[in-house]
C-alpha cells in the first residue's frame, strides 16, 4: 500500500534531482536489475527497457505534490527535471520505507549520460545471453546508436563496478 | 510446396462481432489456431474482473488474439506494393499478432503483482519450449519461432514489423478497445479503423500516418482516454479485482504458515513456491481458480473465507477518495482503528493507484523515451503527432492520476465500541455521516 511510491520518493531524497525522463527511466531499471526492489514493470520499447508503470506512478508523485517537475524547452524537444518537494520528505518522513542504502550508485548513475544509460540498461536486459551474444544482440535491436566496442567495454566494466557496490 | 507457403483449399472464416469476419488463408495459422496452447485462451476473459461492472464483458483472449491477427492482416494487405514493405515478413507478422498474448494466465494482472509473474516470460516460453505451438513455428522454419518471440517481445531488428504488433498505434490496442467497447456496452471506444487502416504508410523503421488521416487518429487517442477511466479504471472493477489479489495473498500466506486447508491448493502450489513451470502455468485457467475460490467459502480461515465469498458473490469494498499528501496520518490511525476493531488492515484497507493499472494513455514524450505517434507531413517531413493535433494536445498534457481507499464498510457496522466505530467513519466519510 502505496510502498511502492514511497520507494521512489525515497529515490529522488537520494539523487535530489534527475535531469531527463529517459535517464531516469534507465536509472531505475538498472538498480532493478541488481535487486533493489523496486517493483515497476519493464518491457522493451524502441529506446530500450521502459516502464509504463514507472511513468504513471511518477505522474501521480508530481499530481500529488511529492515531486516537482520542470519542463524544459530544448531544440527539438522538451526535456524534464524532476526534484523531490518538502511534501515528498514528510510523506517518507511520515510513512517510512525499507530500502537498501543506493546513494552512492545513484550518484554515480546519475553522472553518466542517457545514451551510456540506455546502453547500459540493454546490455543487462540480455543478461542471459552469453557475453557475446548480449553485444551482438545490443547491435542488432540499437543500430542506429552505433556503439563503438569502446562504449561496450566501458559499459561491462561499470556493470562490474554496480555489481560490486551494491552487493 | 513449402509448409510456410500453403493454403487452404479454400479461405476459413470466423464470425466475429467487430470486425465481420476474421479471415484465414494460411495453412500455419489455421494449424496455431488449433493448438491446445492457443485453445486455452477461450478459459481466459480478456477482462479479467470488469465483467463484474459490465456483464457483457466476458469475451476472451483467444477473440482477441483472433482480432489482431485479422487487423494486421488487413494493414498488410494495404502495404503491398509500398516501399520499405518486404512481403517476406507477412507470414511473421501475422503469426506475431496472433500468438502475442499466448502467455497471459486467468486474471494476469492479479497473478503477476502478487506471485511476481510476468505473462510476456510464458509467452515467449510457450512459443521457444517443447509445444504444440513451438512444433509448428519450427516447420515453417528452423529459427521462425525465435523471430516470432522476438517480434513480441519488440526485440526483432525490424522495428516496423514490430511497431505493427507493438507501439502506440498498433493492432493490439485497435482491437481491444473497439472490442472492449462493443462487449461492455460502451458508447466510448469507437473511431474509424477502416480510416486509419488506409493511411498507415510503412517507412524504415516504423508505421507513420499520413497527416490527412489526423483527425481519425485524433479519434482513436480520444476513445483509449474514455475507455481508460471509463470502463479499465472504474472503480467496481478496481474493487473486485483488490479482493482478488488479497485472495492469492491470503491463500499464499495460509501456504506458508503450514495451514491445513479443506481443499489443497494443489493448482496453486508452485505459485506460492515461485517455482512455476510452463506445464502447470498452462494448466491453471479461470475455471479452476474460480473453482478454488467457491470451494475456498468453506475454509476454517475466517479472512480466506470472507473474501471468497465476496469475490463469488459481488460483496465487494465500498471506496472512498483518498490523497496520499493530505491524508496520509488519517491512513496511519485508520490502521491503528481497523486493528482495535479485530479487521485486518493488511486485507481490508486497501490503497489502489491508478499506476496499478496496466493500460496506457497517449504519450508523446521526452525525445528518445518511448517512440511516439508520427503524422507523414505533405513534404515528407515526420511531425510528432500532438504537435500538430490541440486536442492530442490538451489529453496528453496534464495527467489525471487517481487514488482510493477500499474497505468493508458492512463490516464497519459490526464493531462493538461505539466510540471507536464513529471515530473510524468520521475519518473515512467525515462528520457529517
Amino acid at each position: 500500500m502505496l510502498d511502492n511510491h514511497a520507494k521512489l520518493i525515497q529515490f529522488f531524497s537520494d539523487a535530489k534531482e534527475v535531469i531527463g525522463r529517459k535517464k531516469l527511466q534507465k536509472m531505475v531499471y538498472i538498480l532493478q536489475s541488481f535487486g533493489v526492489p523496486f517493483e515497476e514493470k519493464y518491457q522493451f520499447h524502441f529506446y530500450g527497457p521502459y516502464s509504463e508503470e514507472l511513468s504513471l506512478r511518477i505522474e501521480e508523485l508530481c499530481n500529488l505534490g511529492f515531486l516537482h517537475e520542470e519542463k524544459e524547452v530544448k531544440s527539438n524537444y522538451f526535456q524534464y527535471h524532476y526534484s523531490l518537494t518538502e511534501d515528498g520528505t514528510q510523506f517518507l518522513n511520515q510513512f517510512g520505507v525499507n530500502m537498501p542504502n543506493c546513494k552512492n550508485v545513484i550518484e554515480l548513475l546519475q553522472e553518466k549520460s542517457s545514451r551510456f544509460l540506455e546502453l547500459v540498461s540493454t546490455m543487462l536486459y540480455f543478461k542471459e545471453l552469453p557475453q557475446g551474444e548480449v553485444e551482438e544482440k545490443v547491435r542488432t535491436v540499437k543500430p542506429k546508436q552505433k556503439y563503438s566496442d569502446e562504449e561496450m567495454a566501458e559499459a561491462w566494466k561499470f556493470i562490474d563496478e554496480l555489481q560490486v557496490k551494491l552487493q | 510446396m513449402a509448409y510456410k507457403d500453403e493454403q487452404l483449399h479454400e479461405e476459413k472464416v470466423f464470425k466475429d462481432p467487430v470486425h465481420r469476419y476474421v479471415h484465414v488463408r494460411d495453412r500455419v495459422i489455421w494449424d496455431l489456431i488449433a493448438t491446445p496452447e492457443f485453445q486455452r485462451l477461450r478459459r481466459i476473459k480478456q477482462l479479467g474482473t470488469t465483467n463484474i461492472t459490465f456483464h457483457g464483458a466476458e469475451h476472451s483472449r483467444f477473440n482477441h488474439s483472433l482480432g489482431v491477427y485479422e487487423i494486421v492482416r488487413r494493414i498488410i494487405n494495404n502495404f503491398q506494393g509500398r516501399t520499405h514493405w518486404n512481403n517476406d515478413q507477412r507470414l511473421l507478422c501475422m503469426c506475431a499478432a496472433l500468438l502475442h498474448d499466448l502467455g497471459h494466465g486467468p486474471f494476469s494482472h492479479s497473478f503477476e503483482k502478487v506471485f511476481k509473474l510476468d505473462h510476456e516470460h510464458f509467452t515467449q516460453q510457450i512459443i521457444l519450449g517443447d509445444t504444440f505451438v513451438n512444433k509448428i513455428l519450427q516447420r515453417v522454419s528452423p529459427g521462425f519461432a525465435q523471430e516470432v518471440a522476438d517480434v513480441i517481445a519488440k526485440t526483432h531488428p525490424n522495428k516496423l514489423v514490430v511497431s505493427l504488433i507493438s507501439s502506440q498505434i498498433d493492432a493490439d490496442r485497435m482491437d481491444y478497445l473497439q472490442r472492449d467497447a462493443y462487449f461492455t456496452g460502451v458508447s466510448y471506444g469507437h473511431f474509424d479503423m477502416e480510416r486509419i487502416l488506409r493511411v498507415m504508410r510503412p517507412i524504415e523503421d516504423q508505421v507513420v500516418i499520413k497527416s490527412s488521416g489526423m483527425h481519425a487518429v485524433e479519434d482513436y487517442i480520444m476513445s483509449r482516454y474514455q475507455m481508460y477511466w471509463q470502463v479499465y479504471f472504474h472503480p467496481v472493477t478496481r474493487s473486485a479485482e483488490v479482493i482478488l489479489t488479497k485472495i492469492l495473498h491470503r491463500a499464499k500466506h495460509l501456504y506458508e504458515s503450514d495451514y491445513e486447508f479443506k481443499l489443497q491448493p494443489t493448482h496453486f502450489l508452485s505459485f506460492f513456491t515461485g517455482n512455476v513451470s510452463l506445464a502447470e502455468y498452462i494448466k491453471l485457467d479461470e475455471s479452476i481458480v474460480h473453482y478454488y475460490f467457491q470451494a475456498w467459502q468453506e475454509e476454517e480461515d475466517e479472512i480466506l473465507s470472507d473474501l471468497c465469498e465476496r469475490f463469488m458473490n459481488r460483496r465487494l469494498f465500498k471506496y472512498v477518495e483518498f490523497n496520499p499528501n493530505k491524508q496520509i496520518s488519517e491512513l496511519l490511525r485508520l490502521i491503528e482503528l481497523f486493528k482495535k476493531a479485530g479487521i485486518d488492515p493488511e486485507y481490508y484497507l486497501v490503497v489502489d493507484s491508478s499506476s496499478d493499472l496496466p493500460y496506457d494513455f497517449y504519450r508523446p514524450g521526452e525525445e528518445e523515451e518511448r517512440l511516439p505517434i508520427h503524422l507523414l507531413m505533405p513534404n515528407g517531413y515526420l511531425k510528432e503527432l500532438s504537435r500538430h493535433s490541440d486536442i492530442v494536445e490538451a489529453i496528453s498534457g496534464k495527467k489525471r492520476t487517481d487514488h482510493k481507499l477500499y474497505f468493508p464498510k458492512d463490516f464497519l457496522f459490526t464493531i462493538q465500541d461505539e466510540q471507536l466505530a464513529t471515530e473510524i467513519t468520521e475519518i473515512l466519510y467525515g462528520k457529517e455521516m
